[in-house]
């Protein structure tokens, strides 16, 4: 049993408040033959200057220290990967640093980048995340991902880290599932929503206009996941620019607070040892008595069943951002959509829904950006960039990528930066016929989670309109 | 690919002795596009790294014995006081002090079972594993932590019952000396090269 102290549970202070200024991504797609990981980088940073209308050059001389985001360097085959970026974008002589924790990698980015403008040290730093997985066949970036298993311990057993996951997949599914074939179609549904609005999106990698019988005849990656219900793997960057309060309004006249928080679990999911259930502000000490009635075998926990480290994250954001209520303080969410099933994990951990009821998210139509059922907007839309499964998973770059485009909703500018024609002929991409604008209307606060692996990092970056402030 | 003369280390005093080759050094080819456009070069490498098991080397040492080694806190002032750690920890993840070895062989044949389980026919490069894979996460009567690895006969279901098997004929002291059959699996049935123990 693992019990906290009263100090490691205390709600993270900031020494000022931390604002997000803007933000830009590349194309993601599986390989970039005719391109560097500089220049990825750089179109992403260009983006980012041209949605505050000031040169690269103009926003450069604003960065004081610059986090970079780079999970593997086995993938890019270039140790201090970091340090290459940095001159190629012209920030010598600034400090920089490199941060990895695996899939999480994109939102620690973001954490050490706003802690460094919340402590003070820097008043507008430089988030910056990317990715190379093309320039191994695919069963060796398999290998050099399952490198980030233990290994000693579990990497000699495949070398396949969606085996790793799909124990818990496995576990969630029979005593969360229950083995039906009703949940087996909800998660389906994730799929299908994912890259449906991903169709909508000029970056995406994986748009497809599927149904859940499409997902449900895809190949078995490991029951019950099929290929349909996992995530892309991906090539692509993405920036933020996050600053203190005065210089955030000396660039834009609209940034959005930003609060960072994060959580970690072991490594390897054999040492997962029990504890209670850590409660969130909408739980109360009684509601899980009954789960292992309720769910047979759904009384351990974490188990193999709950991400801790989502639940930790989730617990120190909504102290700092005063989210009670994820569901009705939030307009609109980006989960870390690396499997349909961890998805449903997700929305339990971080307080969507209680614990054994994630299902019913996707299954009410709140996650939709338009009921399905009513027809009238979703109340908590989840993943409208088409998340992992639909947009991309550049690793360093995903929990950025996530961050902007929970931003653009509350900017209002989502259209801007997804509809025009010039951005998909630049990216040679067809637009569809029946494009959609997916912005949510009067979207005023947000949540982005980005999470590694088995669950051994997560980060939730919080995004609030400063007149929607809760605290 | 010739890899004679591959290198072996011993250590001698304190000191890496190393013997042989432990690189290999290819030539580089060209990438092209279908115009023949120079894209980029290949860069092939053949290293053997060198790894130290540590404080761990007992239980890859028992594995090729037929031993399921796991560790015990020890500390009387630590809450996890009598805990037992498979995977096997070195320190106790409470209090650091360092574990006692246990060993886990005799429960681990009396009766483990499989928490969850999972089937792919889908590996990394370097996969030595016949496919499918099965994996199995078992748990052991008075353990907290739960296990991964292998099954080698049979359907993995969660609550079946499985005992360990081991590579003690030609052991490779890793992770795969380790082996799981279901209960009541006859010794003539195992995998080449592995036994009860």
């Amino acid at each position: 049993m693992i019990k906290f102290s009263e100090r490691q549970l205390k709600i993270p202070q900031m020494q000022q408040p931390v604002y997000l200024v803007t933000g830009g991504m590349s194309k993601f797609a599986r390989s970039f033959p005719e391109k560097r990981t500089e220049e990825l980088v750089i179109d992403s940073f260009v983006e980012a200057s041209e949605f505050i209308d000031k040169s690269p050059a103009e926003l450069k001389k604003y960065i004081h220290s610059c986090y970079y985001g780079h999970f593997a360097d086995h993938f890019g085959d270039q140790l201090l990967g970091e340090a290459v970026i940095h001159d190629r974008l012209g920030l010598d002589p600034l400090g920089n640093v490199g941060i990895k924790t695996g899939g999480a990698t994109g939102g620690s980015t973001l954490w050490e980048a706003f802690k460094a403008v919340a402590s003070g040290y820097s008043d507008c730093v430089l988030a910056m995340g990317w990715e190379r997985m093309d320039e191994v066949p695919t069963d060796e970036g398999n290998h050099y991902i399952a490198s980030a298993a233990d290994k000693d311990w579990e990497t000699p057993l495949g070398h396949i880290y969606t085996g790793y996951y799909a124990v818990m997949a496995q576990k969630y599914w029979q005593v969360f599932g229950k083995e039906e074939e009703s949940f087996r179609r909800t998660m389906a549904e994730i799929a299908v929503k994912n890259r449906g609005y991903a169709r909508m999106n000029p970056h995406a990698q994986g748009p497809m206009k599927i149904t859940v019988e499409d997902v449900l005849n895809s190949p078995v990656v490991a029951n019950p996941l099929r290929a349909l219900d996992c995530c892309l793997m991906s090539v692509g960057a993405a920036c933020a620019i996050l600053c203190d309060e005065k210089t955030a309004f000396e660039l834009t006249d609209n940034p959005l607070l930003i609060y960072v928080s994060a959580g970690s679990h072991t490594l390897r999911v054999a040492d997962r040892r029990d504890m209670e259930i850590p409660l969130l502000p909408n739980e109360s000490p009684d509601q899980y008595t009954d789960l292992g009635e309720r769910f047979p075998g759904g009384d351990r926990y974490p188990g193999f069943t709950g991400f801790l480290a989502a639940r930790m994250a989730a617990y120190y954001g909504y102290g700092m951002a005063g989210i009670v209520d994820p569901t009705e303080d939030f307009d609109l969410v980006e989960l870390h959509d690396a499997f349909t099933i961890s998805d449903i994990q997700t929305y339990e951990d971080i307080g969507i829904r209680p614990y054994g009821e994630g299902r019913s998210y996707v299954e009410s139509g709140d996650c939709y950006h338009t009921n399905p059922f009513t027809n009238q907007p979703g109340k908590l839309p989840a993943n409208l960039s088409g998340g992992l499964i639909g947009n991309m998973h550049a690793v360093g770059a995903t929990g950025i990528m996530q961050a902007i485009e929970v931003g653009q909703h509350i900017w209002g500018r989502w259209a801007e930066m997804h509809e025009d024609q010039s951005k998909w002929d630049r990216f040679g991409r067809t637009k569809p016929d029946d494009w959609t604008n997916l912005q949510v209307e009067d979207a005023k606060r947000g949540l982005a989670i980005s999470h590694a692996g088995v669950g051994s990092h997560v980060t939730a970056t919080i995004l609030i309109h400063p007149d929607h402030q809760l605290i | 690919m010739n890899i004679e003369n591959r290198g072996t280390v011993r250590v001698e005093n304190g000191r890496y002795r190393f013997n042989g080759k432990f690189h290999y050094a290819y030539p580089n080819n060209p990438i092209r596009n279908e115009d023949g456009k120079l894209m980029g070069v290949t860069n092939p490498r053949d290293v053997t790294h060198v790894h130290m098991y540590g404080g761990e080397a007992p239980f890859f040492e028992g594995l090729g014995k037929g031993k399921l080694l796991g560790t015990r806190c020890i500390n009387p002032d630590c809450d996890a006081n009598g805990s037992i750690f498979i995977p096997f920890r070195i320190h106790c993840p409470d209090c650091l002090s360092k574990n006692e070895i246990v060993d886990m062989t005799g429960t681990a044949q009396k009766g483990a079972t499989v928490h969850t389980f999972m089937i792919t026919e889908r590996t990394g490069a370097f996969n030595t594993l016949p496919k499918p894979i099965r994996f199995v996460n078992v748990e052991f009567e008075g353990v907290p932590t739960i296990l991964m690895g292998n099954l080698a006969i049979g359907e993995p279901k969660i609550g079946m019952k499985v005992v360990p098997i081991f590579n003690t004929v030609n052991p490779t002291y890793t992770i795969l000396d380790l082996s799981w059959v279901p209960a009541g699996t006859d010794e003539s049935e195992l995998p080449e090269g592995f036994t009860f123990g």
